[in-house]
């Protein structure tokens, strides 16, 4: 099963090329002298991160021209191949910017792109560009997880409308969301996966609400989306009606290596190392204990060979082959290191990982604190953190994606 | 970046692969693993016809000055096959000192003899308490006029029986443990007070315990710089890893094609026992392993030869600790889903399992190198960007 290996006249070199190095050290620079301090100390702290700070960021991003990596130029983004993706993401994973928010520019805008009208291309995707319209998305429901063919909210034609009903569940941050793209159930008399629609609605439509779902970690990043008679315009199908399955699938093709998460994982794995540099366990510092220290060295090889893995996929897709299970095998592998890391970082604390301390969360927190202040969100970290093998198909979906199509099983 | 293999690096596999389809039929290995020699004459001369013994050796002595890249893709291929010629002892481990330390009357006496398959060495290091550390040689060299006389027991030496030449290290100064004043030398194998007992590995392999009584040996015989033996034999072992790496790939990548074949074949409770979802995500976690360790044979094979030492030791530390454990992972689900067919003979799939099993306890095994690792470990502490994160 050989990833990577056509013909070519060079030889094997795993380093970046002279231009690669050039285009790393332009991100840099940008990064450098553009990420705000306030907002790059939040982000690395572990404290909350609000949606100004989203917004700020991806604005700053967009006056450069870089705040849709994934753009190709016609739809006004940078037009990068997957290597300079891949660095533009590790950058700013690793420097401490905050995460572009993918369920608008990697999600829908892809599905707009392909299959939207011009009308819908002009009016949503620079909107997307610039940070004006903040996006969620409206796959899972209560019922339907894994099988997501499975859903049932309604979108019934009345004349120029659809009339939807139904529940959207595990939302995240649609409390910040502008519009919300859906998948709907537009007809019931055939498989499921033939009556399925894609909508786009506002999300300040008659009928929509938003709960918070607290989470496992006190905090509240995922949402219930309800919709009662909620009216949404026929103009806001994308495609066909009835195809929506067709273009969330081309949506799940477009999972991308993005998915091992490596510039997360190397900016957690030196957080780790200086939080091990600092505890202090049987009259030394934990780094110090190997036993401790070879659970560090496990997962930094692992994620050293991820790392290469990643890389090998992109160079497929720099040759023209579109990733697909191979994606699957990124996801899992990085999100199992991303799990391994917030562990690790939840043991180095030792019993100063038990203070629940949410206040101390928030920037500028002065008040009393129990152990040191890094210690402050690990332990939520962990406990959150076993959401990545949960979402965007699970580890387990995943498995059987890969014994399908590389095992053929 | 670039993870191509050249156009010569592909048919260089491909006349490999065909060679061995021909020759080393699983009847036809059973035959050379049995037969008093343990490797095939035939074979050697024609792996030496193909350049595949001197592909890595410097130009001015008969070979094509090719890189660890060219032995991954030869190394892989004798994997997927479970050739037992003595590949990685008389041509990685054995050449490669040679040509990386011998001086130039040692290089071109060597050099060419052994790329035209006409002379077989052999590295003599292991002895018997020194697991892997590679310091505690306790074998001495003492000076006597213009030589040495050397003592001392070597064992598991690999390709030992079949060599002509060991290159033995010895003592010239220091005590076991000491990692200055170990020298290398060049030793015929028959020379008088050498006596050698051959035996079979657990693999079908060869090797030889060594005892060394009054040895005497010329200056010349002296390979590198008296008591930098160390650095050179680490070295070796660096291109040795590299080598079993690319090996092991070969083998696991056959293991998840022989299983996930086995497995749709294999008809329990009326079906295929690839349908049940147990055994598929059993084959895709060992896929996952096959892939990430293809990943850290390639980062080897292109840091083996780097000049920054440091970050040399810590990729062959982390390539053998990965490797060794998919290997592990790999080699163990492979019998599991063949059932008790896995544990016979006949079933090629045993083979392949005791030359993986043997692989992860060669040149050091997974906890040996994840501690190496983590005592060379980058602690991070640099100022550099988001070190004062959490």
């Amino acid at each position: 099963m050989h990833i990577a290996n056509p013909v070519y006249a060079s030889g094997m070199d795993l380093s970046f090329t002279a231009e690669e190095q050039r285009f790393r050290t332009e991100v840099r620079s940008f990064i450098d002298a553009n990420l705000p301090a306030e907002i790059r100390a939040k982000v690395l702290g572990g404290k909350h991160v609000s949606k100004d700070d989203f917004v700020r960021w991806h604005k700053t991003l967009y006056q450069n021209g870089w705040s849709t990596p994934n753009w190709p130029t016609e739809f006004g983004g940078p037009g990068w191949n997957a290597a300079q993706q891949h660095i533009f993401d590790v950058e700013c994973a690793d420097a401490g910017a905050p995460p572009l928010m993918p369920f608008g520019i990697r999600m829908v805008a892809p599905v707009i792109m392909a299959f939207g009208n011009r009308a819908q291309q002009d009016r949503f995707l620079p909107r997307i560009r610039s940070g004006e319209h903040w996006w969620a998305q409206g796959y899972s429901e209560p019922g339907s997880g894994s099988d997501l063919a499975s859903l049932r909210m309604r979108a019934e034609r009345r004349g120029d409308v659809y009339v939807c009903n139904g529940q959207k569940t595990w939302t995240t941050l649609a409390q910040y969301a502008d519009w919300i793209f859906c998948l709907v159930r537009t007809a019931t008399d055939r498989r499921p996966q033939q009556g399925i629609s894609f909508l786009l609605i506002d999300m300040k439509s008659p009928g929509v609400t938003v709960r918070p779902i607290v989470t496992i970690d006190g905090d509240a990043e995922v949402n219930e989306v309800w919709f009662e008679d909620v009216e949404v315009p026929v103009d806001n199908r994308v495609g066909e009606e009835n195809q929506g399955w067709t273009y969330a699938k081309y949506l799940l093709g477009h999972e991308r290596t993005g998915n091992a998460g490596i510039g997360m994982c190397k900016r957690w794995l030196k957080a780790l190392k200086h939080i091990a540099s600092r505890q202090r366990a049987g009259g030394r510092l934990l780094i110090d204990d190997p036993r401790f220290r070879d659970h560090i060295a496990q997962v930094e090889i692992e994620l050293m060979a991820l790392e290469i893995t990643t890389m090998r996929v992109i160079a497929m897709e720099l040759a023209n082959q579109k990733p697909g299970p191979e994606a699957s095998m990124l996801k899992v592998q990085g999100t199992e290191i991303q799990q391994t890391l917030t562990e690790l970082q939840m043991l180095a604390l030792g019993p100063q990982a038990l203070p629940y301390q949410p206040q101390a969360l928030e920037a500028g927190y002065s008040g009393p604190l129990s152990g040191p202040d890094y210690a402050v969100p690990l332990t939520g970290r962990y406990l959150n953190h076993r959401k990545a093998s949960i979402y965007a198909g699970s580890n387990e979906i995943q498995r059987n994606i890969i014994a399908k199509h590389m095992l053929g099983l | 970046m670039n993870f191509d293999f050249t156009e010569e690096q592909n048919q260089l596999r491909e006349a490999l692969s065909r060679l061995l389809e021909r020759g080393y039929e699983f009847d036809k290995r059973k035959q050379i693993v049995a037969s008093e020699a343990g490797y095939s004459r035939e074979i050697w001369r024609q792996l030496a016809e193909l350049g595949a013994l001197s592909i890595a050796l410097p130009e001015q002595h008969g070979g094509a000055g090719g890189s660890a890249v060219d032995t991954l893709v030869i190394m892989e291929a004798l994997g997927r096959k479970l050739v037992v010629e003595p590949y990685v002892p008389a041509i990685v481990l054995g050449a490669g000192l040679v040509a990386r330390a011998g001086s130039e009357a040692q290089r071109a006496r060597l050099l060419p003899r052994i790329g035209d398959g006409q002379q077989l060495l052999a590295l003599a290091h292991d002895e018997p308490d020194n697991r892997y550390e590679l310091e505690r040689v306790a074998t001495r060299a003492r000076p006597d006029g213009a030589g040495y006389v050397l003592d001392g027991h070597k064992t598991v030496v690999l390709g030992g029986s079949a060599a002509d030449t060991l290159i033995v290290s010895a003592r010239t100064a220091g005590e076991p443990g000491d990692p200055a004043g170990v020298s290398l030398f060049l030793v015929d194998a028959g020379a008088p007070g050498v006596t050698r007992r051959g035996y079979a590995t657990q693999d079908g392999h060869r090797a030889a315990d060594v005892t060394l009584t009054g040895v005497k040996v010329d200056g010349d015989a002296l390979l590198g710089p008296a008591g930098g033996g160390i650095a050179l034999v680490e070295h070796a072992l660096a291109h040795g890893i590299a080598a079993v790496s690319a090996e092991a790939l070969g083998i696991m990548a056959v293991l998840v094609d022989l299983t996930s074949s086995y497995v749709k074949t294999r008809k329990q409770f009326g079906v295929p026992i690839g349908q049940f979802q147990v055994l598929q995500h059993r084959l895709a976690d060992m896929l996952m392993r096959v892939e990430q360790a293809r990943s850290m044979t390639y980062l080897i094979a292109t840091t083996v030869d780097s000049a920054d030492d440091a970050q040399r030791r810590r990729v062959t530390a982390a390539a053998k600790a990965l490797v060794s454990q998919a290997a592990r992972f790999v080699g163990q689900g492979a019998i599991q889903l063949h059932g008790g067919i896995g544990i016979t003979d006949e079933a090629p799939v045993s083979h392949y399992f005791k030359r993986l099993t043997i692989i992860t306890l060669t040149f050091g095994d997974a906890d040996h190198h994840l501690a190496r690792f983590s005592d060379l470990l980058d602690r991070g502490d640099r100022g550099d960007r988001g070190a004062r994160d959490v």
